[in-house]
């Protein structure tokens, strides 16, 4: 900046700019430079590298692991706790836990199965009914939450036995109900693939929504004078997405295809990260979640936003308990008991959400789901059943809070916490 | 806070309505207890517009009370607070971002893993639906630049930055919200030397755009450098308002300690801004 321009922004020209304040020292690295790509990879690396490792063992060790039919399997398997793992990342963001998520997903099959079958109602009031009744149950947390100081681990533990409670009372003496095979939700979770042109398509549109994304930033960031690096890493980026997104959906395609299920999810964890990283709401649970006092002193409504992050964490949690009903084409009381709580939190976490809030991102939640689905998933094909399955999903998990720990207390130790 | 306001960043502070002789801010007879402790009683504060005033006493004088009161943080029991002449009650940290008044605290002010641009914009951010980052980069440098501020990158989490960095940067969010009386809790207790001078700096910056600037502080040092007023606190109730062109450190100290008869004499009504602190 010259000092004519220093001039028209309101500072004196004679007023002596510190020696080593020049313009250059006020700078944003572009996105595009090398550091920056490896740091903003930094966090997704160890579990990519981990996915590849999972998948090399299996596929080494099980021919039919990397089949096209199985991997299009592991990708459905994964949506319903990928589901509730999203909602778990919102919660976790502002450093606090929903114990309860298993159960609420229990609750939300069980409303849709009585409500589809004994109340007779029609499939999208009965959703309805559950999607409201887990705004209900993560509104008496939040409330809970800011009025009483609990910690939300011991309000949501109560709230798992409530919930387990009800769901038991709702289901009655028959153990499980049967949702009709007709079903729309049973065909969108068991049946439905996009039709192969369609696929090919939608990963095309992805890729050119990414490309069209950098662009339009960088146009931005042109139009404001900010440093922007140049099109062609986007480009190519972009191009190497489109590459990658065609081979997989081909490989898919050889089977059964991509399904609307899959589909639908990996398009509400984008759509939960657009929310997280380019909105308001989603910078406060950041904010909340590094600093509550610093955020409130900044004007932001603390209560508001914990209240909010416990809302979207049962609501997600419902939907998955929704998605798993139409999955099984029932509910039971076994319903979103047994592992399904702790794989939602533990994918969240080994996809990289930080359980000290304010870091971590949705795609966490995606990159976790596949970490566990796999390992369940190729477990079973080895003829390893639960026990096996248990025990290494507990220490993949152990390892992922490890592995948080220390790069926390190491950012802590180095001034980036 | 509208968004034009929160996109008018200048480091020139509105004038004050009325004529500049009229206080900025005036506080009087403001008394404020938790429980069975009376944090203030009676207590008076005059700033006017381009001045320093730094907010003197011991631990427990009542200095960081009388600063929440004002930032909206604790509403007060009682008296009176005017701002350019007119009475207000200050009972929310948002009603005294509208009134001009921005206060930077000592510590817990900034969220350690946004960037520089997310934590001066902390609160008001740019944009309708999605947040207009350019924007928000843009003017984050220019009023950066404007304050001389060295940030070595306005891209990384706030973790990164020095002590004195951090503090340039809460100071520099102050001035976000246009105020025309900004309130510093003791911003250089936690720097070395150069970072020190770095915010003393800023602080002359701030008064010679025609700011009000209240410095809490414990450091002698640094009223000397930057400050035009002293107003010394001491168990709650004023003990002495100084020029400091007119008082030596020896008296302030004896005011603050209460070491002397001085904070007996030198306890001033608000008619008496300039009155000495010792006989």
């Amino acid at each position: 900046m010259s000092a004519d321009e220093l001039a028209q922004v309101g500072v004196p020209a004679d007023r002596p700019v510190t020696s080593s304040a020049g313009a250059d020292e006020v700078r944003r690295q572009p996105a595009w430079h090398l550091g920056n790509l490896l740091s903003r990879l930094g966090s997704t690396l160890p579990i990519l590298i981990g996915l590849g490792l999972v998948w090399g063992i299996f596929g080494a060790t099980n021919s039919v692991f990397l089949s096209s039919a199985n991997l299009s399997n592991l990708a459905i398997e994964s949506v319903a706790v990928g589901t509730i793992a999203t909602g778990i990342v919102f919660v976790l963001l502002v450093a606090q836990i929903d114990l309860s998520v298993g159960s609420m997903s229990g609750v939300a099959s069980s409303l849709l199965g009585v409500g589809l079958t004994e109340w007779g109602l029609p499939l999208g009031v009965a959703i309805a009914i559950a999607l409201l009744a887990s705004v209900g149950v993560g509104l008496v947390y939040g409330i809970v939450f800011v009025r009483f100081n609990v910690p939300s681990f011991v309000i949501t533990l109560a709230g798992l036995l409530a919930l387990l409670g009800f769901q038991l009372w709702l289901i009655g003496s028959t153990g499980t109900i049967n949702i009709p095979f007709g079903s729309w939700i049973v065909r969108f979770m068991q049946q439905m693939y996009l039709p192969h042109p369609v696929a090919y398509a939608l990963a095309g549109l992805a890729a050119a929504g990414f490309a069209a994304s950098g662009l339009a930033r960088i146009r931005r960031r042109r139009k404001a004078e900010l440093p922007s690096g140049s099109v062609a890493p986007r480009l190519l980026t972009s191009g190497l997405l489109l590459v990658g997104l065609e081979a997989a959906t081909w490989y898919l395609n050889r089977a059964n295809g991509v399904s609307y299920a899959f589909a639908f999810f990996i398009a509400l964890v984008v759509a939960a990260n657009v929310v997280l990283k380019r909105t308001r709401w989603g910078r406060y649970l950041y904010a909340v979640g590094a600093s509550p006092e610093a955020a409130r002193r900044a004007g932001i409504n603390v209560d508001l936003v914990f209240m909010s992050a416990f809302v979207v964490c049962s609501v997600m949690a419902a939907l998955g308990g929704l998605l798993a009903a139409g999955r099984l084409a029932a509910a039971s009381i076994s319903s979103g008991t047994g592992d399904v709580n702790l794989n939602a939190i533990a994918a969240a976490v080994i996809g990289g959400t930080s359980l000290f809030g304010g870091r971590g991102h949705a795609y966490s939640a995606l990159l976790g789901i596949l970490v566990i689905q796999s390992i369940s998933n190729g477990l079973t094909l080895l003829a390893l059943s639960s026990p096996a399955r248990f025990m290494i999903t507990g220490g993949v998990l152990l390892v992922a809070v490890i592995v948080d720990s220390v790069s926390h207390r190491s950012r802590v130790a180095h001034g980036r916490a | 806070m509208t968004r034009e306001r929160a996109l008018s960043i200048t480091t020139e502070a509105p004038l004050a309505a009325g004529d500049p002789g009229q206080p900025l801010v005036s506080v009087r007879r403001v008394t404020k207890a938790f429980g069975a402790i009376r944090a203030l009683s009676d207590v008076d504060l005059d700033v006017y517009a381009g001045e320093v005033v730094a907010l003197l006493g011991d631990n427990g004088a009542g200095k960081s009370t009388l600063a929440k009161i004002l930032a909206g943080a604790h509403p007060a029991d009682s008296g009176e607070i005017r701002v350019g002449g007119r009475p207000v009650s200050i009972s929310s940290p948002s009603e005294a971002q509208a009134l001009g008044i921005a206060i930077v605290y000592q510590d817990l002010a900034l969220c350690e893993n946004l960037d520089t641009v997310a934590n001066l914009f902390l609160g008001r951010e740019e944009g309708r639906f999605l947040l207009s980052e350019e924007s928000m980069e843009k003017h984050a440098r220019s009023l950066l630049l404007r304050l001389s501020a060295k940030i070595p990158s306005v891209g990384t989490a706030v973790a990164s930055l020095s002590g004195g960095q951090r503090q340039v940067v809460a100071i520099a969010r102050s001035l976000l919200g246009n105020p025309s009386l900004v309130i510093l809790d003791e911003p250089t207790a936690a720097l070395g030397v150069a970072q020190t001078a770095e915010v003393l700096n800023m602080i002359t910056q701030l008064s010679e755009s025609g700011h009000g600037v209240v410095l809490i502080t414990h450091q002698l040092a640094d009223v000397q450098v930057v400050a035009d007023r002293v107003v010394v606190l001491r168990q709650g109730r004023n003990n002495g308002t100084f020029r400091m062109s007119e008082v030596s450190q020896e008296d302030i100290i004896a005011a603050i300690t209460g070491a002397n008869n001085a904070g007996a004499a030198g306890r001033t009504g608000p008619s008496q801004q300039s009155s000495k602190g010792s006989p």
